[in-house]
């Protein structure tokens, strides 16, 4: 208790800093560059604040470090711009936001889904930073516990906690998810140092970015998809009601058990540092099982929006934690700001809490400032967003190619990487035409890389057993929450079964 | 100069520039547009926290009249990296730091590439290594954890680092032969991940580099056994109680014959002037002088050797043949 009462005291403190003018002007600035890095697919946030790390120099440690975790949060929310309004995640979190804030906009619900994905956003970094405020040192230990078989564990629970939940059969989601595997594996092994399934071509040594291959997969071939259906996007037809944040707001807190749910999934991958990706995957996957609405899920059910982007955002805020208290970037952006502390002479570590207070309670206390300040710029930006989709298609269409092109280069400034984009597109269009999902493929890209060298870091330190995965309490607990995820279709179908055989057919 | 921008107008410039590369070399070269800063490794690493420095310094004290942008090209191991400044023949406007995987990336994978095929500019600073353990293990010196791994049966200790048939388990099979003793190896992503699972307790012993691990060290998570290096080193500020860098004892002197430096080195792409290579060669000498890098120095604990021409070449040749005959040793050259 003391401890807490402690840092309420030194929070106080913290908001003394970020409360100064020319630090709000930095949050706003921050949060709207944030947005357009975020909205422009490829840039990213790590880039963004990577590209900006120079001009904070001459600024004090504190102003800095608000100005780039603001841009951070921007770049957070802007993600789900493009992900609602043309099917295109910007980041990888973001995929999940559009499995049902797509076809949300599509059937002329656009701003419904963009309040819920911003608001959400908001309620998962804000429940991460309470935390990050009453326990953070005790989270840093925690964090700790989590050799390669936890991390392991908790990659197979979002994988299980994601097979079975698409409409499609699941043989098909099963052939979907090896497509991805394979593709995960091309590149350099880590664990062997050799090279995979590159046939002496050097494009290929960095093996497939996940980013080129969900710009292709999702944007070019939901445009392909656009075209065949004629030149049309449906969701032409929306209202631009500028009230439409109020009447968002006043349905969703119909859905606070799926943000809870979705902040504490978030928050125990962000520390762990599993990241904001599985957080985002896994929490739409449980609110789909455990909804009453789950059926509709990926037609444009609102909690469909809520639950992932809740989720990516506990993660993301939650992520900086690891980094400040044990000196381990939970995402990228975590990596380039963790560059910047290392100039401003800040070494993170166990001793950034003792011998820089000031600067780190300054930070939580901008988180705070910042999420509210970047709440109400984005959110008086969702008319205009929303209103985009009234443009002619055969105006957009060619806009979304050159952006979707232009991302593509920027991960990694290679044009190959453009010509791989389409060849994604195609592949993209050619599933979605014959009923293979394309989430669990995009999981298995993201994740597979972790989880396979997780699972081999595992069992070479086991000598080759896998009773590893049962050794403590941590790692028994989780793995026997992913087993329990993976059969529960079939235990879904057995109760179905029973309830359904009483009745005539 | 002047005589170019007055015009402004884009092919007359373009025609400008080309009479103006025509032009003896009577003013140094500089750079004209922004030059691309290749990290051959991904965001966090040592490399990259080295270049994102430098350009921190270089922007701060305007060392340079355009803007130097850091990319990472991690892919293979650095390979990418690599093979994207070798096919930029001639290019002035793009550098690359090195680790050690300048060497061992092409044995390793047999990626076709090699140092020769870059020019050097100049070796900047040496990475130290260092023996770490968890501060809650009952080792105090080299001596008595060298002794633990020689009593238990091979494979009972497990050595973090970072990647595979790199640097860090080049390491450790030196010192499995030093000690008679396997050890299981476990390659993780970055320095920093593998700093952390030795602070909790999932390895027994890494050989982080100085900086990876330095906070740690001062939160009194882990401890320093020794240095693979030939003399101790000379930093004495305090990091934890009365211990300071000077307290650590190089490995030979605990028994253990290992010693391995890393090269924290500039090159450019082929074929370029020497002009070139000069105008990085002062740029560096400069960037030497500012504070932010003497601190970067202390923080890393890192040998400041300073290397540039012929001293330079020489001294990668003779690494080059180390690092052959290391990873021979080993097993690891690609196709055995």
């Amino acid at each position: 208790m003391n401890m807490i009462a402690e840092n309420f005291t030194l929070l106080y403190h913290g908001f003394g800093i970020a409360s100064d003018p020319f630090n709000i002007l930095l949050m706003a600035i921050g949060i709207l560059l944030g947005v357009i890095i975020g909205v422009l697919p490829g840039l990213g946030g790590a880039n963004g604040v990577a590209i900006l790390l120079p001009l904070t120099f001459s600024m004090s440690p504190t102003s800095a470090i608000i100005l780039l975790t603001c841009i951070y949060w921007g770049a957070l929310f802007g993600g789900a711009i493009t992900s609602v309004l043309f099917n295109i995640p910007g980041e990888p979190w973001s995929v999940a936001t559009t499995f049902d804030g797509h076809p949300m906009a599509r059937s002329g619900r656009a701003g419904e889904a963009l309040t819920a994905a911003f608001t959400s956003s908001f309620v998962g970094a804000f429940f991460a930073i309470v935390m990050i405020t009453l326990i953070a040192p005790l989270v840093a230990q925690f964090a700790l516990q989590f050799g390669p078989a936890e991390k392991f564990a908790v990659y197979f629970l979002a994988f299980a906690s994601f097979v079975g939940m698409s409409k499609e059969p699941p043989a098909k989601t099963v052939v979907s998810m090896m497509i991805g595997f394979a593709l995960a594996a091309v590149g350099l092994d880590m664990v062997t140092g050799q090279l995979r399934l590159t046939f002496g071509v050097t494009e290929l040594l960095n093996g497939f970015d996940f980013l080129i291959a969900v710009i292709g997969l999702f944007g070019i071939g939901e445009i392909l998809l656009t075209m065949e259906e004629g030149l049309e996007f449906r969701g032409k037809a929306a209202k631009i009601d500028p009230k439409v944040v109020w009447k968002t707001w006043k349905t969703l807190p119909r859905y606070w058990m799926t943000s809870l749910r979705s902040c504490i999934i978030g928050c125990w991958m962000g520390i762990t540092p599993a990241g904001a990706t599985p957080a985002s995957f896994m929490a739409y996957g449980i609110a789909k099982r455990v909804s009453k609405n789950g059926k509709n899920f990926g037609n444009g059910e609102i909690e469909g929006v809520v639950a992932p982007e809740t989720a990516a955002h506990a993660a993301g805020t939650a992520a900086m934690l690891p980094m400040l208290a044990l000196g381990v970037p939970g995402s990228p952006t975590a990596a380039v700001l963790l560059g910047g502390l290392l100039i401003w002479g800040l070494q993170p570590g166990p001793m950034l809490f003792v011998e820089q207070g000031e600067f780190v309670w300054g930070l939580i206390a901008s988180m705070y400032l910042g999420n509210i300040v970047g709440l109400i710029l984005v959110l008086t930006t969702v008319p205009l967003f929303a209103s985009i989709l009234r443009i002619p298609f055969s105006i957009i269409a060619p806009v979304i190619l050159v952006i979707c092109a232009i991302g593509a280069y920027t991960v990694n400034n290679n044009v190959f990487d453009v010509l791989m984009m389409m060849v994604f597109g195609v592949l993209g269009y050619l599933l979605k035409k014959t009923n293979y999902p394309l989430a669990p493929l995009v999981l298995a890209i993201v994740l597979g890389d972790s989880a396979e060298e997780a699972f081999r870091q595992s069992l070479l330190g086991s000598g080759g057993s896998l009773s590893v995965f049962w050794s403590n309490g941590l790692v028994s607990s989780i793995m026997g929450l992913g087993v329990i995820a993976a059969i529960w279709p079939l235990i879904g179908m057995a109760l179905n079964k029973l309830k359904a055989s009483p009745q005539p057919a | 100069m002047k005589y170019v921008s007055t015009f402004g107008l884009g092919a007359l410039t373009a025609l400008g520039m080309t009479a103006m590369s025509m032009l003896p070399a009577s003013a140094a070269w500089e750079p004209t547009k922004p030059v691309e800063f290749i990290v051959p490794a991904g965001t966090g690493g040592g490399a990259d926290q080295m270049a994102r420095t430098l350009q921190g310094i270089i922007a701060k004290h305007n060392l340079m009249s355009t803007q130097l942008v850091v990319i990472n090209k991690s892919g293979g191991a650095g390979g990418e990296g690599f093979l994207d400044v070798k096919s930029n023949k001639g290019n002035p406007h793009k550098i690359v730091i090195t680790l050690s995987n300048l060497f061992t990336t092409p044995l390793a994978t047999g990626i076709p590439f090699n140092w020769k095929d870059l020019t050097p500019v100049a070796m900047l600073a040496l990475d130290e290594f260092v023996l770490w353990v968890n501060a809650q293990e009952p080792y105090k010196t080299a001596q008595e954890y060298e002794a633990a791994i020689k009593a238990a049966p091979d494979n009972t200790f497990k050595m973090g680092g970072t990647g595979s048939k790199q640097e860090d388990q080049i390491i450790t099979v030196a010192v499995e032969k030093a000690l008679g003793k396997k050890m299981t190896y476990i390659p993780y992503k970055g320095g920093g991940e593998v700093a952390v699972q030795l602070v909790g307790g999932h390895i027994n012993s890494s050989v982080n580099n100085p900086i990876e691990a330095v906070s740690q060290w001062r939160g009194d998570k882990l401890r320093p056994l020794c240095v693979f290096d030939s003399k101790p080193l000379p930093y004495t500020d305090k990091i934890l109680g009365d211990l300071s860098w000077s307290s650590v004892p190089t490995c030979k002197s605990a028994g253990l014959d290992v010693e391995y430096l890393m090269l924290r080195g500039i090159f450019m792409p082929p074929g370029v002037s020497e002009e070139q290579v000069a105008y990085f060669v002062e740029l560096f000498k400069k960037v030497r002088e500012t504070p932010e890098w003497k601190q970067l120095m202390k923080d890393g604990a890192f040998n400041q050797t300073f290397m540039s021409g012929d001293e330079f070449k020489a001294w990668l040749d003779q690494s080059e043949a180390t690092h052959k005959g290391l990873m021979q040793e080993a097993g690891f050259i690609a196709g055995n």
